[in-house]
């Protein structure tokens, strides 16, 4: 067994007095895919957002390939440099264009040569099917395009890891296909992905494991057959019967 | 068909209805405009209260019969819209123009017909009108100041010069690009403060040296405004960026500089930066007037800068910095990329609207006996040879100030159309 890229122990996480996170405990190895699921307030999205430090945990410790998690702003930007991530706001630069948008961090972040990064943004821009859109402004895109771009941006840094966070949430019914099959190809790519999401078909289709979360906790963590086919707890059991 | 019914006017006989509503409308207007212009009464031989009124009511009546919903006429449709749209809309409408044409010939007489320009002296001014001779006369004064005559050129030539590499952004070549906003923010002013430093105020390069008290005049404005609005932008900007760091130190100091310098008049700071500064510093150690006005007005107007900038960093969603550190940019990449961009964007009505109140503060610096424009003005009302002209005198210079904001405001719109790029 190799060893897990990302490994959080004992983490526990606080806003102000209310306790958002309780002892998670959580490996993923390489090539990986994670679905979390669980109610609104379980803190799943905070859990997802300390893997890359856009949150703070106050307790435990967060190691993501190789390094810990501290104050340490340099090792910060480098660990999220190599994680990619995907909001349910998509969260694109309205005043810049799709394609700026994917080569901003490349050549800021990895001082990537400009063409080179144009040649790349274009190659993912690509994969996710959006290259003839690359000059028009986020503005001028529907919400499945834009969510797509935001994939091909993640993407354009090359991370190790991508952490998606509901990226279908906000979008309409008809486009929410159109993501999950970006996705989808990405997972058959052999990216590590954590993916929190209500798409169960999607979970059932690409996880290799799915987490259920619930009042902080990670209450149940199982191979994605037995998740669906047994639930443990009772508390899984419900979700799902309301979910599914 | 329909009767003709001047009650109910409809679109069967649009051009019956059209055409005396036109007529009545016009007899009306030009009444108001015989008595107006050549103080006759075509309707004199009608008591004096009718014949008072009676514009308003042929053309409310009028306006009345022309108003026909969905007529096909392009123009009457959108008159009708604007302003004809119920009767108390059409009596305001009609109050106004009125209103419009009573006063034109007092203000072009005052302005033009009676006005004075030739002559040399104030004997010259015996029309009832502005008298234009006492600006001519001053007018080199109210440009240049107390600069002697013999050296104005030197003022002409740096300000035509700053006014040439203003344009260089024009030059279309790609590869000169990416210097333009470095040349725009760093080399622009230093090229600025070299020529105004060596050409105007002089004393080296053979040139005879001239003290900044002489300078003044419309130049004095220009050349205090230009580096105001070029110190304040990014004292401000970095005020406002430190009242919203992580950093405490950095914070509370930003916030105590922000709020010393709103909580106290410019009047006062201009007094400070004159009178009490000198005494604080060592004996052999000399800084200008005209600098040390600059520093202070700079300071004053960056802390009203740093919080119209604040408002639009407010403005951008959390998600705008999720987005930029998940790509692994650190705080100067992220706000120099992302963020500014965005909020300054948004902030462009706010701080034109900090600017011009900036140029239109700068008459203050009288108070340490810098004369720009106003200054000079108000010197030169109380010259026993041209006394009683201050209206002239005002009415210039608030023409001149209105030119100036109106282009910063028009250039302000242009920039606001440039970097509409969403939503």
């Amino acid at each position: 067994m190799s060893d897990p890229i990302i490994k959080i122990e004992g983490m526990n996480k606080w806003f102000g007095d209310f306790q958002v996170l309780k002892d998670i405990d959580l490996s993923v190895e390489k090539n990986k895919k994670i679905v979390v699921c669980g109610p609104s307030g379980s803190g799943k999205s905070t859990l997802i957002r300390c893997i890359n430090r856009l949150e703070e945990h106050q307790k435990g410790t967060i190691i993501v390939d190789g390094t810990e998690l501290t104050e340490n702003t340099k090792n910060i930007e480098a660990i999220r440099a190599e994680v990619g991530m995907v909001f349910q706001q998509f969260n694109l630069f309205p005043h810049l264009s799709i394609l700026d948008n994917c080569t901003l961090a490349p050549i800021w972040v990895k001082k990537m040569p400009k063409k080179d990064a144009e040649e790349l943004a274009m190659k993912q821009l690509e994969q996710v099917q959006i290259v003839d859109q690359a000059q028009k402004f986020p503005g001028q895109l529907s919400g499945g395009q834009q969510q797509r771009c935001a994939i091909a941006r993640a993407l354009c840094m090359e991370p190790k890891i991508m952490l998606f966070d509901e990226p279908t949430s906000a979008l309409d019914p008809e486009m929410i296909k159109e993501v999950l099959d970006a996705m989808v190809n990405l997972a058959k790519a052999g990216m590590t992905m954590i993916v929190v999401t209500h798409e169960m078909g999607f979970a059932k289709e690409v996880a290799d494991e799915v987490i259920f979360m619930d009042e902080g906790m990670i209450v149940e963590k199982a191979e994605t057959k037995e998740f669906f086919a047994n639930p443990k707890s009772d508390r899984t059991k419900l979700f799902l019967s309301q979910i599914l | 068909m329909n009767k003709l019914n001047f009650l109910r006017p409809n679109i069967e006989n649009l051009n019956t209805y059209l055409y005396s509503g036109i007529f009545l409308i016009s007899i009306a207007i030009l009444d108001v405009s015989l008595s107006s212009f050549f103080n006759t009464n075509i309707t004199s031989f009608l008591p004096n209260f009718i014949s008072f009124l009676l514009p308003l009511i042929l053309g409310t009546v009028g306006l009345h019969i022309i108003r026909i919903e969905f007529s096909g006429i392009k123009n009457l449709d959108l008159l009708n819209k604007n302003i004809n749209t119920n009767t108390f809309n059409a009596v305001l409408s009609l109050l106004i123009i009125f209103a419009v044409i009573k006063s034109i010939p007092p203000f072009l007489s005052w302005f033009i017909i009676d006005a004075t320009i030739s002559g040399d002296t104030k004997e010259a001014c015996t029309g009832t009108g502005a008298c234009w001779t006492y600006i001519k006369i001053w007018l080199n004064r109210f440009i240049y100041g107390m600069y002697p005559n013999e050296l104005q050129w030197r003022i002409n030539l740096s300000f035509i010069a700053l006014i040439g590499l203003a344009f260089v952004g024009l030059i279309p070549s790609e590869k000169f690009k990416k210097f333009l906003t470095l040349y725009y923010v760093v080399i622009y002013p230093i090229i600025a403060f070299v020529l105004i430093y060596y050409l105007i105020s002089g004393g080296a390069f053979g040139l005879e040296w001239v003290e900044t008290g002489a300078w003044g005049g419309l130049s004095l404005t220009f050349i205090v405004s230009f580096f105001c609005l070029i110190f304040c932008f990014p004292v401000g900007m970095f005020l406002a960026l430190g009242r919203r760091s992580d950093l405490p130190t950095v914070r509370y100091i930003s916030v105590g500089f922000i709020e010393f310098w709103r909580g106290v008049p410019l009047i006062t700071v201009l007094f400070m930066s004159s009178v009490m500064f000198p005494m604080f510093l060592p004996e052999d150690f000399f800084m200008d007037k005209l600098v040390r006005v600059i520093i202070a007005i700079s300071l004053f107007e960056a802390a009203y800068v740093a919080e119209v900038i604040r408002g639009g960093l407010q403005a951008l969603p959390r998600g705008q910095y999720d987005a930029a550190k998940s790509l692994g940019m650190g705080y100067w990449k992220m706000h120099i990329f992302v963020i500014l961009p965005q909020a300054l964007k948004l902030v462009i009505p706010g701080i034109a609207n900090t600017f011009l109140a900036l140029v239109k503060d700068t008459p203050l610096i009288f108070v340490v006996g810098l004369l720009e424009i106003v200054g000079m003005l108000n010197l030169a009302k109380t010259n026993p040879k041209w006394l009683g002209y201050a209206m002239e005198g005002y009415v210039f210079a608030a023409i001149i100030f209105w030119i100036i904001c109106y282009a910063m405001s028009k250039y302000s719109y242009n920039l606001e159309i440039k970097y509409k790029t969403d939503r």
